[in-house]
């Protein structure tokens, strides 16, 4: 998947054998299957993913964790990254 | 490794590396030794294993710390020891971890890797499993780790892959004698379908007796680098070798040494240390039996908290090559007789063997760690017989295992598989 191809307008989640460890940085991500790691390098980012509940838009998400609009793009290149790892799944 | 980073660049560039030297709450990369325990008697053992010690956690207690893993969310553990299949409690344990949250990768020389115990760990996806071998023949493994050794774990592999085991590891240390048999190794591990991991020899443990033997030679590590940039993250190396990244491109990973910052030891009495190979009064944090166990430790222990500050580069600041190699592994400085501050002793640049010619009158006053469960009779008295021979087939007596080393990419990859 692309960053391109993210759609912020639909609902994801976080996939069900993924585990979120918050840091000060950020977070660590783990996918209990894949065994891959990955690292929210921010807060804000991890707010969204933690939102991520299979039934709001990853837009509206974003709104609530206080992303401005003009960084819509940028966060769903980042939820993209986190897609194409299978942490996150399209609801 | 995915770092996902959805803010443009900040003023000043956040690499992950540079997060990670304040520490983090919790771990990635635990090795957790269950055992000193141990059917071999490998030469360079990093934990001098052998004996059993009386004071080893108790089911409970293992548990309790399994518990305390969960809590803290650390997301898996390596177990090592010694032998950790050994402990009539061990596949309880394991059991028990992968129940509640807590991955496992075990090292194990195979011992127990029966047919029937390949197919139970081939139908638990929360394990992952690294079969120890230090030689791709049996002229060079067994030397190193013991009279049938090679046979043992060719077994284990064998059995493993006949179960279907997925994403089982051979988990190799690189010596002089068997870095010229790097292709053969990735032979045996496509042949069983398994994936190689190369390690460092650490002057730790029994470590300290056969370094001067074992360590690869200069061109050796050359050769060694060159091999692992060909093979990229193919395979795995558990960032062992950032100190060769000083040849030029930076291997794969954080490089970083990790120690009290994303990397820790528990030993088999719950004692914690800064990493796998520091098994040192120097390195030792606390112990996990003590009040706020092992959170406490990581999170406050005045070792810990030390090594988390920014650390000089001392005598290595001025070389260009200091910010892909950071100076290379503490651990191997300090059982050299190196400051810690000061090069690596198998530096690439040449440093390290000048700063060893500086000490080698201090030679009989290198630090020793007090903790040794060897095998009696199993280390050979060093005197009338001059160096210990490890000429290939002429060692006889002294077996072997480490299976110690930091297991998993606490810094490299981040693709933990």
């Amino acid at each position: 998947m692309t960053a391109e191809a993210f759609d912020l307008d639909r609902a994801w989640a976080v996939h069900p054998r993924v585990s979120i460890r918050p840091e000060p940085f950020g977070a660590l991500v783990y996918h209990f299957e894949t065994r891959k790691l990955s690292f929210l390098k921010e807060r804000t980012l991890l707010a969204v993913v933690e939102g991520l509940d299979g039934v709001r838009t990853a837009r509206d998400v974003c709104r609530e964790a206080g992303v401005p609009e003009e960084q819509d793009a940028r966060y769903g290149r980042a939820l993209a990254t986190l897609a194409a790892s299978s942490m996150l799944v399209a609801a | 490794m995915t770092a996902v980073l959805p803010a443009p660049p900040p003023a000043k560039p956040q690499r992950l590396v540079d997060l990670f030297e304040y520490g983090l709450d919790a771990p990635i990369c635990l090795t957790w030794e269950l055992t000193y325990a141990c059917n071999l008697s490998c030469v360079h053992c990093l934990s001098s294993s052998g004996r059993r010690d009386p004071r080893e956690l108790t089911t409970d207690e293992a548990k309790a710390v399994i518990d305390e893993f969960q809590r803290m969310q650390i997301f898996y553990v390596n177990i090592g020891g010694g032998e950790p299949t050994v402990r009539s409690d061990f596949w309880e344990l394991l059991d028990y971890a992968t129940s509640h949250s807590v991955g496992v990768k075990f090292s194990t020389n195979g011992v127990k890797i029966s047919p029937e115990v390949a197919r139970r760990l081939a139908a638990n996806d929360y394990v992952d499993v690294q079969i120890s071998l230090d030689g791709a023949t049996a002229e060079v493994n067994d030397p190193i780790r013991g009279p049938k050794s090679y046979d043992t774990a060719l077994r284990a592999l064998q059995n493993l892959s006949d179960a279907g085991m997925k994403n089982f590891k051979i988990s190799v240390v690189c010596t002089r004698q068997n870095i010229p048999q790097l292709d053969e190794f990735k032979a045996i591990a496509d042949r069983y379908g398994a994936q190689l991991r190369l390690t460092r020899l650490r002057p730790s443990g029994r470590g300290a007796d056969v370094w001067d033997e074992l360590h690869p030679l200069p061109e050796q590590q050359k050769m060694l680098y060159d091999w692992l940039v060909a093979h990229g993250d193919g395979v795995l190396t558990g960032d062992s070798f950032f100190h060769l990244s000083a040849y030029g491109e930076a291997l794969p990973g954080l490089n970083l040494c990790g120690a009290g910052r994303v990397v820790c030891l528990i030993d088999p009495v719950g004692d914690v240390y800064a990493c796998p190979f520091a098994i040192h009064d120097d390195f030792k944090a606390g112990n996990v039996r003590s009040e706020g166990g092992f959170q406490r430790v990581w999170r406050e222990s005045e070792l810990f908290l030390k090594l988390r500050e920014p650390q000089s580069g001392g005598a290595c600041s001025s070389c260009a090559f200091f910010d892909t190699c950071k100076g290379g592994c503490m651990a191997a400085k300090f059982f050299t007789g190196l400051p810690l501050d000061g090069p690596d002793p198998e530096c690439v640049q040449g440093f390290g063997e000048a700063a060893l010619l500086k000490v080698k009158d201090q030679k009989n006053a290198l630090p020793r760690s007090a903790i040794d469960h060897t095998h009696q009779g199993a280390r050979e008295p060093k005197n009338a017989m001059g160096p210990i021979r490890l000429t290939l087939g002429r060692r006889q007596g002294t077996t072997a295992l480490a299976a110690a080393e930091c297991e998993e990419d606490p810094l490299a990859g981040f693709t933990v598989r």
